[in-house]
């Protein structure tokens, strides 16, 4: 066979895996989607969850599912954001450096469920923040850290040494050349890790049974006090999240329409991380054209 | 310093979190928690719930985690109310006798098949035969030739310790075979999988799988009371020591008239207050009036 | 340029500033090391409590089949055997691994080099949007649509490995496509322009240069999906049937230490042999991680040599 030939085959072989892949990705989606838009109706976006009568809604569980997101992104991003900086931009090539990395690695291999044992016997027990936002966002950073760290120190590295060199070469730190010009320019890169996580962080359930707790105590959309306990902001109440309800609905749930609800929620859980995409993207071209624009 | 502004609007933002989350107005509001058996939590749920609307500002925290956990960290005092579907005798490294125990439910716990299944009726004797493995295959017990596929629960759950210590005779040993943990994924692998048996406390069973009646009793709540459906267990909430202020409030709550009478039965628990036996830690059986 | 220039500050300024930078990243970078080895600590201490408190031999564990928490054998030793666990979890994790491979890559290749257009359209937006899919979600998938395929398949009741496998294949397709694609965007491009100024077909850029190349970062992405499916427990739990035996075929219910380990951490009591052994499962979990991670840094840098 000459060289074209296989080049040829080689290349219908690549369609034919990428077909395959988007195969799989487009039925997954399919299936979801055809089970869960029928259960939408405004109850179900606009009611609490019922414990053993049909109807129940989600909406308090979507509003936990985006306030946790938001805190642990807020725990999490300025601690991968300095290790990365740290690991891309400072760190010697050396065996202390190696095992760091090895040590970010392990903790991604960790499997959720030993995560949030771990919270829940120190977050939750020893540091008496009981079932709380608070307690589920540290299981979640830990959880999150490994990709976020690794997504962000890759996007560094991507930007070209010479980029670095021209900052140093004005008389920059190495402190201000990574803040003001290899950030900025490696922005699109980090925000697709944030995104990546955020995906992970509103699907996680095993992390969260134990930390956030599996229960959601009524909101009062109207009470904004942070100390109160049926305050949407308060960040020490319990919070089922989206992934946990349809968790429990699947393994302990008695109501009737059980497997609409669950159904119905995938469905929403898909579109919430589609929207989030698409408002990290938004807000992240608009940052990168302020930062970029000076 | 225009361009330092992504890493500082973050610590403000999260710092502003935290700030008022310390100092926000204190309000007077009082919770407790409850943590264990999964099987309970809807029932404690729906009381909880209820008792929230009822008293303002008073909150009952519900948390799952299994009845290990419940009785593990009611006895470590981590928690108000520890929820159990086992006696805390039943589990040796308890300290029981710190534990003080309240019977607020009963319910009962059913044989679940596939549909298919040609057998609507079993002997107390072969349903054990079927879990210890000697029976494998339902022509054994007047059904279609077709292999039994046996569905266990995950050992040490509350309901299966239920299950054989009311089934099995001495000495009987489960089989080893497929194990679930949740009520609710027993049911559809039950429904969807030929030949398969399992078992599932009254309130999950639905249309999709097919109960046992044994020795030609039938799974009914009316059976349960009398203890002629000999499998059920109580529904145990345990405090600390005597119950105080909201947790006391809160279990006298469920075991007033309009919880027992209307909420758990709707439910599809026994209310407590209609067993006409009652059931030690050995499991034995007590007539009362 | 002109404002950066405009707000130089003086040099003691700068030093500062450098210092403070450095040591704020070095302390984050400090600070998940802390919690890694807290972590690490806190299940190993535990997991080992079975061999030290409970005098279970390290033998029995690890070559044992007989999986009964609580019971004891006739010689009195607790029957602890973890040994199709293990087992189960090595054989769902490669196969899924291998699975996984080359469709990842070759998506990735796809993705990258041959239509980078579609790829950025279609596959990167579809590819996050799985990556947020509860694994419950994937478990209840795996129930009503890959356990009755297998069950029409091969026969039997459909739970065990293969369906294990089938369904930790798609789920950690997103990972390793994705990584992979970072790891091919990652060569820079005058490799490519070198190979094909040299009269190179795209495959033979692909294949002698670019996945060369990249060959360190493909392998990190294998590794991360492969580490994805060791530590899964929810969604392999509903498929795998979790039946702690030594599984005699693909198409049998067997067991991964994360499916016993889900399944049991809430019924046993903090500090029994139950519980701990539990944490042992963890332990091996861990430390096979670690492994993991050793092995691919090793071929990463003999393949660096290479290419």
């Amino acid at each position: 066979m000459n060289p074209k030939k296989v080049d040829k085959a080689a290349i219908a072989v690549l369609y034919v895996l990428a077909a395959l892949i988007v195969l799989i990705l487009a039925s997954l989606l399919a299936f979801i989607l055809i089970r869960g838009i029928p259960q939408f109706s405004w109850e179900f976006f606009t009611q609490p969850a019922k414990t053993f009568e049909e109807g129940g809604g989600i909406i308090i569980q979507l509003f936990n599912s985006f306030y946790m997101l938001l805190i642990t992104l807020l725990i999490s991003t300025p601690v991968a954001l300095g290790a990365a900086i740290y690991l891309s931009e400072y760190a010697p090539q050396n065996a202390l450096t190696d095992f760091i990395r090895t040590a970010i690695e392990v903790l991604s291999s960790l499997p959720s469920i030993v995560v949030g044992l771990f919270g829940y016997l120190i977050f939750v027990i020893q540091w008496g923040f009981g079932f709380s936002i608070l307690s589920g966002s540290l299981a979640l950073m830990i959880f999150n850290l490994p990709l976020l760290t690794r997504t962000i120190e890759d996007a560094l590295r991507a930007i070209p040494g010479a980029q670095r060199e021209a900052g140093l070469a004005l008389g920059l730190s190495r402190w201000e050349t990574v803040t003001r010009i290899v950030l900025p320019a490696a922005m699109p890169g980090i925000l697709t890790g944030v995104i990546l996580s955020a995906g992970r962080i509103f699907g996680e359930a095993a992390a969260l049974i134990y930390t956030a707790g599996q229960s959601a105590p009524a909101l009062d959309f109207t009470n904004w006090n942070p100390r109160s306990i049926s305050s949407p902001l308060n960040i020490m109440r319990p919070a089922e999240t989206l992934a946990v309800h349809i968790w429990k609905v699947n393994s302990e749930g008695i109501m009737p329409d059980g497997a609409e609800i669950s159904a119905g929620a995938s469905a929403i859980l898909i579109l919430a991380v589609l929207l989030f995409n698409l408002l990290a993207r938004y807000l992240g071209r608009k940052l990168q054209q302020k930062l970029t624009s000076a | 310093m225009k361009r330092m502004n992504v890493l500082n609007k973050m610590l403000f933002l999260l710092s502003g979190i935290i700030f008022l989350s310390a100092c926000g107005p204190v309000v007077e509001e009082e919770s407790i928690t409850a943590v264990g058996s999964s099987a309970m939590q809807p029932l404690v749920e729906a009381a909880g719930e209820q008792y929230s609307g009822e008293n303002f500002g008073k909150f009952i925290n519900v948390q799952g985690g299994g009845s290990g956990t419940g009785l593990s960290q009611i006895a470590a005092g981590a928690v108000e109310i520890g929820n159990s579907d086992i006696f805390a005798e039943e589990k040796e490294e308890i300290d029981a006798s710190q534990l003080k125990d309240h019977l607020v439910a009963v319910v009962g716990i059913t044989p679940i098949v596939h549909p298919d299944i040609d057998v609507s009726d079993v002997s107390k004797e072969d349903l054990a035969k079927i879990f210890t493995g000697e029976i494998t295959n339902w022509s054994e017990v007047g059904g279609q030739d077709l292999e039994i596929v046996v569905l266990n629960r995950a050992s040490g759950s509350g309901t299966r310790a239920t299950f054989e210590s009311t089934v099995f005779e001495e000495g009987q040993e489960a089989m080893v075979t497929q194990e679930q943990e949740s009520s609710g994924t027993v049911r559809s692998i039950v429904s969807s999988t030929p030949g398969t048996i399992s078992y599932i406390a009254f309130p999950y069973v639905d249309d999709s799988v097919k109960v046992l009646s044994i020795n030609g009793v039938e799974p009914a709540d009316e059976n349960v009371v009398t203890d002629d459906w000999f499998i059920w267990s109580y529904q145990h909430m345990y405090t600390n020591g005597e119950p105080e202020g909201l947790t006391k409030d809160f279990i006298e709550y469920v075991l007033s008239e309009p919880v027992q009478e209307n909420l758990i039965p709707r439910l599809g628990y026994i209310p407590i207050t209609q067993m006409e036996v009652q059931k030690d830690a050995e499991g034995n059986i007590i007539e009362t009036e | 340029m002109e404002q950066i220039k405009d707000t130089q500050p003086t040099r003691s300024t700068k030093r500062n500033q450098e210092r403070f930078g450095k040591t704020i990243s070095l302390i984050a970078t400090l600070l998940i090391v802390l919690v890694v080895l807290s972590i690490l600590f806190f299940v190993l201490s535990r997991g080992l409590r079975t061999f030290t408190q409970h005098d279970v031999s390290v033998l029995d564990f690890f070559a044992g089949t007989e999986w009964r928490p609580g019971e004891t054998d006739d010689a009195g030793n607790a029957l602890v055997g973890a040994l199709p666990m293990i087992v189960g979890s090595f054989v769902v994790t490669l196969l899924s691994a291998l699975l996984a491979t080359p469709v990842s890559i070759g998506a990735a290749v796809f993705m990258t080099e041959v239509s980078p257009k579609a790829g950025k359209k279609i596959l990167q937006p579809a590819i996050e949007l799985l990556v947020g899919i509860p694994s419950v979600v994937y478990g209840f998938i795996g129930l009503t649509v890959v356990v009755p395929f297998v069950r029409q398949l091969v026969g039997g009741t459909g739970f065990g490995m293969l369906a294990g496998t089938l369904v930790l294949f798609v789920m950690i397709l997103p990972t390793t496509t994705s990584m992979a694609v970072d790891a091919l965007n990652a060569v820079p491009r005058h490799y490519r322009e070198a190979s094909f100024a040299m009269g190179g077909t795209r495959w033979q850029t692909i294949y002698r240069v670019v996945l060369r190349a990249a060959m360190p970062g493909l392998l990190t992405a294998i590794v991360f999906g492969m580490a994805r499916a060791f530590g899964e427990a929810l969604a392999v739990q509903m498929v795998i049937g979790n039946a702690p035996v030594l599984p005699d075929s693909f198409t049998t219910p067997a067991s991964t230490l994360t499916s016993i380990l889900t399944m049991n951490m809430g019924n046993t009591v903090f500090g029994t042999l139950e519980n701990d052994v539990l944490w042992s499962l963890a332990s091996i979990l861990l430390v096979m991680s670690l492994v993991f991670n050793i092995v691919t840094r090793w071929i990463g840098k003999k393949g660096a040599i290479k290419g």
